[in-house]
């Protein structure tokens, strides 16, 4: 009976993204000249199960691509190699390759072999370490595509048992390519029976000057070890039988067989008319940029997502369950033969049922938070490349990453957290000769702080730079035509300026940033999550954006208000007392706006049953009823409600899924009656009363 | 009629009652029709959203098809109904909204070929949400495009397009 691997398909994924990222981070904190040989064990573990996962899971691709790093890291490990910068650039551009490769495998489609040969080039480069002083800077930047013609290349030998094949010469007549065939595209049909190496034969090739794209100069030599019939092969030529002399032999069982090299040599030809081969390797060939980041909703998985779960926290979990099958048990009983003699022992019952329900409820949410570093893990590879590209000094602090928030808000959070992180390493750091020139230090820093602050999490991005401009910010919105030149404004409302649509102040647009999402998709995708964002800037100085997400997107505690007919819901993390007025309390301003004395602070007061134009239920004299004071983007004030209900915990529903947002409420809940019940937003209300 | 089904096609919808004027939906939209309840009210909501209702967990808006197109208003009775709607929007996104209406009345077989096209109202008549025209026993029958209609875009701000179905469309015929 053969086992169906592809159920544990999904774990070895996972362990395989798990040692990339042991990979990555190894890398990364690898200090060339003085190697700490065990990061390099680390990274070489990692690769090595990759490895031997890949094969057994009959990933073949994955499998000969990681046994290349794990030769060059072996050497590392040795010391028979330097740790050289290259090497690890080439070794970090492997561990993308490898991520790249293992998420089309695991959404069933087809891995981009060119992009694998490219990358699979440049470690062969580094390995053989022979491409010469001259290009070995060129060739590890992975990104660039060298065209390594392979004769030039040391080929590997490896031992090969029998194998059945062919053995193609392949000599396309100058006008092959006239007719619109693509020797490409062969290749990769062809190399989809079985192992296909090629050799590429340049020695036609007439000097550059005298050369005519449109014409193809070069023949192939083509070993392809697979099982496949002569006619299968002849076929996959058939459209170009006219257009070139072709010769088939069978294999006769090789001793030896170069060491597979999948695509290197054609890989690079195919957008390009033949390649135009100069004298040395690199190429006259339109540089088609490689893709230097994987296309974002590729990466979207398509199995199920998982997630791993603390043991500890599924014991819990199995206890908790234990002690309600206990008290329902216990309950059952009274009821079967119930007097009214057994009230009491109903209530204290019911009592426990509903305590060991809130807790089970507790420990299933707890099984949703994940700790933060799942999104801070990534930051570390991105200062680095991005810092590299920019030419600037810059660290990477990571403060609180294992403050847990819920899973739905680590996937979402990702996305603006990387373009406030991309916008803090262009616009905040300086380079660092001016740096030096401001009397700062060379290396510039940028802290990711995360951290618990009431019921909410607090995402923090400081950084030393150069800060922001208030008046450049000004003039610039004033020269946008988003603000009146005659406003007054506050220095937060001019900072909070870079979240409105359509404003960047970037003088060029650069790959980092500048482009794609602004700001305000930063601010409404944080918004969309419940949380809020803050700017803290100062010229020369730097700046800080605090993020504020709640911590759960789905349960929440809250008091329920009544105001006329209806039923409103206080988030309770944002009630900070709730107290009866009295008239000697209310002060009108100017005798409109109210205001309320609270101890030595005058708070102003939201009537809610004005701003929700509330016209149900006997109108309350504007001298009763119960104000809340609650917090809302960090300033106090008072709803004005009809009478308190009672606190509950309420599971949140959103507005959204069948109508739209609606400003001033979070969301929508079911009440113990089936009733609907509208969640309130207290910073959205605290907005909604200043207009 | 014919069974003839081949060049013919035929549609089944549902109608309903709306100030003594028959309108109808496709019934493959329509999910369910419940009796009316009391609904939440939003606050600050355009008039004919009527409020939210709970509907086996999920919280649907409710739309009154009265106020949406300015009919004078009427007591919800035991007769009132709220046809819950499957709202295709953008192709992709489905919303379940709900509309109250004064009654239902039946479900048609309508051929496609005897859907008549809304006659051109010119400015004063939006026909936008009119997916067409039916004669049924001498009575003239309004199908609606719910997907137009209940587009969650133009739920808001649609006021003054409330003016532009009024009852007294017959006087256009």
């Amino acid at each position: 009976m053969s086992i169906d691997m592809s159920q544990f398909h999904q774990v070895f994924f996972e362990e395989c993204f798990e040692g990339l990222e042991a990979m990555e981070s190894g890398l990364l904190s690898l200090d060339i000249g003085d190697i700490d040989s065990e990061v390099i064990n680390t990274i070489f573990r990692a690769a090595h199960s990759i490895k031997g996962g890949s094969g057994t899971f009959g990933f073949t691709v994955v499998a000969e691509y990681t046994h290349i790093m794990e030769t060059l890291l072996d050497e590392m490990r040795d010391g028979r190699r330097q740790v050289t910068k290259p090497a690890v650039d080439v070794l970090l551009g492997s561990v993308d390759c490898l991520r790249e490769m293992l998420t089309s495998i695991q959404n069933e489609e087809d891995v981009n072999m060119e992009s694998a040969a490219q990358h699979q080039a440049a470690l062969e480069i580094e390995l053989n370490g022979k491409a010469g002083g001259g290009e070995h800077a060129a060739a590890p930047v992975v990104h660039a595509a060298p065209f390594v013609v392979p004769v030039e290349e040391p080929e590997e030998e490896e031992e090969v048992d029998e194998e059945q094949g062919w053995k193609i010469s392949f000599c396309p007549y100058l006008s092959l390519l006239k007719t619109g065939n693509d020797p490409v595209r062969l290749f990769r049909e062809l190399s989809a029976l079985g192992k296909l190496t090629s050799n590429v034969n340049i020695q036609d090739v007439p000097p550059f000057a005298e050369l005519d794209p449109e014409e193809c100069n070069i023949s192939w030599e083509l070993t392809l070890v697979s099982d496949a019939t002569e006619a299968a092969v002849r076929e996959i030529f058939s459209w170009v039988e006219e257009d070139c002399a072709l010769e088939l032999a069978p294999l006769a069982k090789p001793k030896k067989v170069k060491k597979p090299k999948p695509a290197p040599s054609p890989a690079p030809v195919v957008e390009a008319a033949p390649a135009v081969v100069a004298e040395t390797a690199p190429v006259v060939a339109p540089k088609k940029a490689a893709p230097t980041e994987s296309d974002p909703s590729k990466n979207a998985p398509k199995a199920s997502s998982s997630i791993r779960v603390d043991t500890d926290k599924i014991d819990t979990l199995i206890n908790m369950v234990g002690e309600v099958v206990i008290t329902q048990s216990m309950l059952g009983l009274i009821g079967e033969n119930f007097t009214m003699d057994k009230v009491g022992q109903l209530k204290r019952g019911l009592a426990q049922l509903e305590r060991h329900t809130r807790d089970l409820q507790q420990s299933v949410m707890n099984i949703r938070m994940l700790p933060i570093s799942f999104v801070f893990s990534r930051f570390p590879r991105l200062v680095h490349d991005i810092s590299t590209q920019l030419h600037k000094k810059i660290t990477l602090k990571l403060v609180g990453e294992n403050t847990e928030v819920d899973k739905a808000v680590v996937e979402l959070i990702n996305d603006p957290l990387v373009h406030l992180i991309r916008n803090s390493l262009d616009h905040g750091i300086e380079m660092p000769a001016d740096r030096v020139a401001a009397g700062k230090p060379e290396m510039g820093t940028i802290e990711l702080k995360a951290y618990h602050r009431g019921g909410h999490i607090v995402i923090e991005i400081v950084d030393d730079g150069r800060g922001m401009d208030k008046a450049k910010l000004l003039a610039k919105a004033i020269e946008k035509g988003l603000v009146e030149e005659s406003t007054i404004m506050t220095d937060k409302q001019i900072l909070e300026l870079i979240f409105m649509p359509g404003f960047s102040t970037a003088e060029k647009l650069t790959d980092i940033s500048g482009r794609g999402v602004g700001m305000d998709v930063v601010r409404r995708n944080i918004q969309s999550l419940g949380g809020n964002i803050d700017i803290i800037s100062e010229l020369g100085k730097g700046s800080t954006i605090a993020i504020h997400l709640p911590l759960t997107l789905a349960i929440l505690d809250g008091q329920s208000v009544a105001v006329g007919d209806e039923t409103y819901i206080v988030p309770l993390v944002s009630i900070i007392e709730s107290i009866n007025i009295t008239e000697k309390m209310l002060n009108k301003v100017a005798g409109k706006g109210e205001t309320f004395k609270l101890r030595n602070e005058y708070l102003p007061i939201i009537r809610m049953r004005e701003i929700f134009n509330v016209k149900s239920g006997n109108a309350t004299k504007s001298n009763e009823g119960v104000i809340v004071v609650v917090e809302g983007q960090g300033a106090l004030c008072g709803f004005l409600v009809d009478e308190l209900l009672g606190q509950q915990q309420v599971v949140i529903k959103s507005l959204e899924a069948n109508y739209r947002r609606v400003e001033g409420v979070s969301g929508a809940t079911i009440l113990g009656d089936g009733s609907v019940a509208l969640i309130l937003d207290v910073p959205g209300l605290v907005r909604l009363s200043v207009r | 009629m014919t069974t003839d089904v081949h060049n013919k096609q035929i549609e089944q919808f549902l109608t309903f009652e709306l100030a003594s004027e028959v309108y109808g939906v496709e019934i493959l939209k329509v999910q369910e029709i419940r009796g009316w309840e009391a609904v939440r009210v939003i606050p600050n909501a355009p008039s004919f959203i009527k409020g939210v209702l709970n509907l086996r967990g999920s919280v649907i808006p409710i739309v009154d098809l009265r106020e949406r197109f300015s009919l004078e208003h009427c007591e919800y009775t035991h007769k009132t109904v709220v046809i819950v709607l499957c709202v295709k929007h953008h192709r992709t996104e489905t919303f379940v909204m709900g509309i109250v209406a004064d009654a239902v009345s039946d479900v048609l077989d309508i051929k496609l070929s005897e859907i008549k096209k809304a006659p051109n109202f010119g400015s004063q008549l939006d026909t936008r949400y009119m997916r067409g025209m039916h004669v049924y026993k001498k009575n003239m029958i309004m199908l609606l495009d719910v997907d137009k209609l209940l587009n969650p875009d133009e739920l808001d701000g649609m006021d003054e397009l409330a003016d532009s179905i009024s009852p007294d469309t017959e006087d256009f015929l």
